[in-house]
């Protein structure tokens, strides 16, 4: 198996202004997207930001106490009541609209990528179980490939990911895809991924699966296509090996190996 | 008009011979006076004391959260105060809870579970609810609406000492074997479900289980009581648009309630017959435990219906602690302002549209569940709208400050403060309804910012400007303003300092609910920032306890406060401070709305509600005597 990479270390980004660049690099087809419909949220809640926030400073200056002066009598004003229900219910409805059309192509099952291989992940306390179909394309043949927290991909290519949680959910987070989904005990989830960039990536697991939770990662290796191919070849089939869960007595020994 | 007004006046007399005959015969001992007591005040400022307390250990828990972010690893480098924190802690915590290890003091990832799981929910539970929904609702409601007492004075008594009981049951939960509930105030079925998967915390789980069904009982006996009150309680003259706007936000939450949380008591219910006599309501048949298929259960439960029921209740929950919250301040703006209330029927109409949308949005926790992506278009564009009603408030809340007179109350600062935040927290929000996004921040940091800011930003700003503003009314005496002005700006600038790098984390990718991100190369360079916000709040909680001092300082010897010190124009102000026991001499008669400041034409710049207009005594002398001889 590939040595584990450690990522670049991270520095506040030099062009803070721009609000993307806060985030994980990016590294899937729709990562940038998603960062495009939170880049508009965004200026957009910066705006309306400045003119609440910046209209009650200003008010709260303006208007302070001096003796003398009387407040201004008024109990509304419909105009107004109006103005500013339908211009936010306008911008809200057009950003609904806008996600809905990245939402459904990234989880519609219908526009799922037809020519995507499929690769199963069952996690449970605290690991992922990884299963490939091997080279009939199908699971639970004896040509399956089975790995732990090690999941291999192929660049540029799209893949399908069927998650379904063993004992608790779980939930498959890589930040640098932008794809988090839960994986539910007996009740399968899918997603699917075209990888851009060839790197290693951390699984983490998302949602509290228990005690363990903080340590339930596994790394994605986004390799070329030959690479992969030898991968495959190199791994010979074998029955699911029970992998010892991590006791609870581990934080030292994690501590003092980190 | 003259049908009106004559039998208001017999009214009146008949009302204050009846308050007279009620409460004038017999004095009542110590403890049904102020242990096992029915009047509504002394209810009210029970669920204060009770609520203070929760909130005391809820923050606790904060501060061993933060603890534990801020130098997550016994490896990096902690400051010798921190080291003498956690010293101080290994003596009061249960000794499972904190190791001492040749590197260092070690904080157990299970009671770290723990400490989050139980901090939600006593804040939640046991301090925000109970504040508003306890201590605000009980207190204000007769006195606002000018009635004597609740409809049912015995059920109220019980709804404390229900809440009480919940109370004292969760935090007992934390002396059985295996500690606190530790799965997340969520609670997420089936890491709730098997003890085998949670690792212990067997008793703790069922009483957190056992806590909230109580709980639930407590919020059902006061919602009953708060809407029956209100519907038939008002004095004449007080109709529904003449309302204060806590007491719409009150009254609108009390019908939440009642509607949400038998929905929660059905889950806990399921949940509780899970855990103990092993049915499989949220148990698949698939489920494996380290590996071998689980035995004793049958299977055929659904993980996703708990989430569905939880957040079914959940989501109202949301809105439960925020409507009251948004009332009051509302209340505190317009009085400060020295102005009427910007557009008191939009107001009202979008505290109601809060309340019913807040029904059709649940699904916006559980876009990431596995749900039907269709069901996530869908509950996407209701949690769109319902930030519709939200804004107007806010613009409205603007609109109230526009050519408006003010002094710098520390009240006025809470409740200005609450409007500040409020708007980073519904904001925020909008980055979370919109689900492609949401898929990235999803059980991220985010949310924790946001939901702080909504919560603590928005509720217990409101909940601090609350107490600043009815304490004289409930003790007599002011609360210092120095005192409560450090409190303020301490709280304003380190709240900030702890939640918005939330925000920074959360779209860096750190996951929320997490022991160690240090585990993660991608996380670890986080460290720094968390320190900074562990700082901000160990400064937060610090800043609780001046406001406690103050609190308990002026209930002694702060300065006299007579009746109506913020010359206001609601009810609660036209009687003694405190009020005595059936509140009104005479049954108040209300002539116009609880806003009228700086009318035009009025000799003072406020106006009491139950001010009678020139000559409106006169004619219904006239009017009394024309009866009389015809």
């Amino acid at each position: 198996m590939l040595a584990q990479a450690v990522p670049p270390r991270y520095h506040y980004p030099t062009d803070w202004w721009n609000p993307a660049a806060w985030f994980p690099s990016k590294s899937s087809t729709y990562a940038g997207q998603i960062d495009n419909i939170y880049v508009v949220i965004f200026w957009i809640t910066f705006v309306v930001f400045l003119i609440v926030e910046g209209g009650l400073v200003y008010f709260l200056f303006k208007y302070r106490y001096k003796p003398g002066r009387k407040a201004t009598y008024t109990h509304g004003n419909n105009t107004l009541e109006i103005t500013w229900t339908a211009i936010p219910a306008v911008i809200l409805v057009i950003l609904a609209v806008f996600s809905n059309s990245l939402w459904s192509e990234i989880r519609d099952p219908n526009k799922f990528p037809k020519d995507a291989t499929t690769i199963s992940i069952k996690p449970r306390q605290f690991e992922w179980d990884i299963t490939y179909p091997g080279p009939d394309k199908k699971f639970g043949t004896a040509d399956d490939i089975q790995t732990v927290n090690q999941l291999y991909l192929e660049v540029n290519k799209p893949v399908q990911i069927k998650l379904e949680g063993q004992d608790v959910i779980h939930s498959f987070f890589v930040p640098e895809f932008r794809i988090k989904q839960d994986a539910v005990p007996g009740m399968p989830t899918a997603v699917w991924i075209v990888p851009t960039k060839i790197a290693q990536y951390e699984i983490a697991c998302a949602e509290l699966c228990g005690y363990g939770h903080y340590h339930m990662k596994g790394t994605v290796s986004i390799i070329s296509g030959d690479s992969l191919a030898r991968w495959m070849k190199s791994q010979a089939p074998a029955p699911v090996v029970p992998v010892t869960t991590i006791a609870p007595d581990s934080t030292q020994q994690s501590a003092a190996a980190h | 008009m003259a049908t009106l007004v004559a039998p208001a006046v017999v009214r009146k007399k008949s009302g204050a011979h009846a308050a007279h005959d009620a409460h004038g015969h017999h004095e009542l001992g110590f403890f049904q006076k102020y242990v096992f007591s029915q009047d509504h005040k002394v209810i009210g400022i029970q669920f204060m004391f009770s609520s203070l307390f929760f909130l005391l250990i809820g923050g606790g828990l904060a501060m061993i959260v933060r603890l534990q972010l801020g130098w997550p690893d016994s490896t990096v480098a902690r400051p010798a105060l921190i080291n003498a924190f956690y010293a101080f802690l290994s003596h009061i915590l249960p000794a499972s809870a904190i190791s001492v290890t040749k590197i260092g003091y070690t904080l157990d990832p299970e009671f770290y579970a723990s400490a989050f799981t139980m901090h939600a929910t006593f804040m939640i539970f046991f301090a925000v609810m109970p504040f508003l929904m306890g201590t605000f609702a009980n207190y204000l409601i007769p006195l606002k609406i000018g009635a004597g007492d609740m409809a049912f004075p015995k059920i109220n008594m019980l709804s404390f000492w229900f809440a009480l009981v919940a109370g004292g049951l969760m935090f007992s939960s934390f002396f059985f074997k295996g500690g606190a509930a530790g799965g997340g105030w969520t609670n997420y079925t089936p890491l709730s479900d098997l003890s085998e998967q949670l690792g212990g915390a067997n008793v703790g789980q069922n009483l957190w289980v056992i806590s909230l069904l109580v709980s639930g009982v407590a919020s059902l006996m006061g919602a009953v009581n708060y809407i029956t009150t209100i519907v038939n309680m008002r004095c004449p003259g007080m109709s529904f648009f003449r309302l204060p706007l806590s007491i719409w936000a009150i009254f609108v939450t009390a019908i939440l309630l009642l509607l949400a949380i038998p929905v929660l008591t059905a889950a806990l219910v399921l949940l509780l017959f899970d855990r103990t006599v092993h049915t499989s309501f949220f148990i698949p048949a698939s489920i494996m435990i380290a590996g071998q298929p689980l035995v004793g259960r049958t299977g055929g439960g659904q993980v996703l219906l708990w989430q569905h029921l939880f957040w079914f209740f959940g989501h109202p929950e949301v809105y439960i602690m925020i409507l009251p919250a948004m009332g009051i301040s509302s209340d505190i703006l317009s009085n400060f302002a020295r102005k009427p209330i910007f557009g008191y029927k939009a107001m009202v109409f979008s505290i109601c549209g809060i309340a019913v949308l807040g029904f059709f949005v649940w699904g916006h926790h559980m876009f990431q569940s596995g749900m039907n992506p269709l069901l996530g278009t869908t509950f996407m564009i209701s949690t769109m709208l319902i930030a519709v009603p939200s804004a107007i408030k806010t613009f409205n809340w603007l609109g109230t400050l526009y050519g408006g007179n003010f002094k710098f109350t520390t009240p006025f600062l809470f409740a200005v403060g609450f409007v500040a935040m409020f708007v980073i927290g519904g904001l925020s929000g909008i980055f979370m309804a919109s689900t492609p996004v949401d898929i990235f921040i999803h059980d991220t940091y985010f949310i924790v910012g946001h939901i702080h800011y909504v919560l603590f930003g928005g509720s217990i700003f409101s909940i601090f400007a609350g107490i600043y503003f009815w304490f004289p009314k409930m003790f007599g005496r002011m609360m210092n303003e120095t005192m409560g002005k450090i409190h303020f700006w301490t709280v304003f600038i380190s709240f900030n300092g702890v939640f918005f790098p939330m925000h920074i984390l959360g779209i860096g990718g750190m996951m929320r609910r997490i022991y160690d991100y240090t585990q993660y190369p991608h996380l670890s360079h986080f460290q720094g920032l968390n320190a900074f916000m562990s700082v901000s709040a160990f400064v937060l909680g610090a800043s609780t306890l001046l406001f406690l001092f103050n609190l308990f300082w002026s209930m002694f010897k702060g300065e006299k406060a007579g009746m109506n010190p913020w010359r206001s124009n609601t009810l609660e102000w036209t009687v003694p401070s405190p009020p005595g026991h059936g509140n009104f001499a005479e049954t108040p008669h209300v002539f116009r709305g609880p806003y009228e400041y700086s009318a035009p034409g009025h000799h003072e710049d406020f106006w009491p509600q139950n001010e009678p207009p020139e000559g409106w005594l006169e004619r219904a002398e006239q009017m009394k005597a024309a009866a009389a001889h015809g």
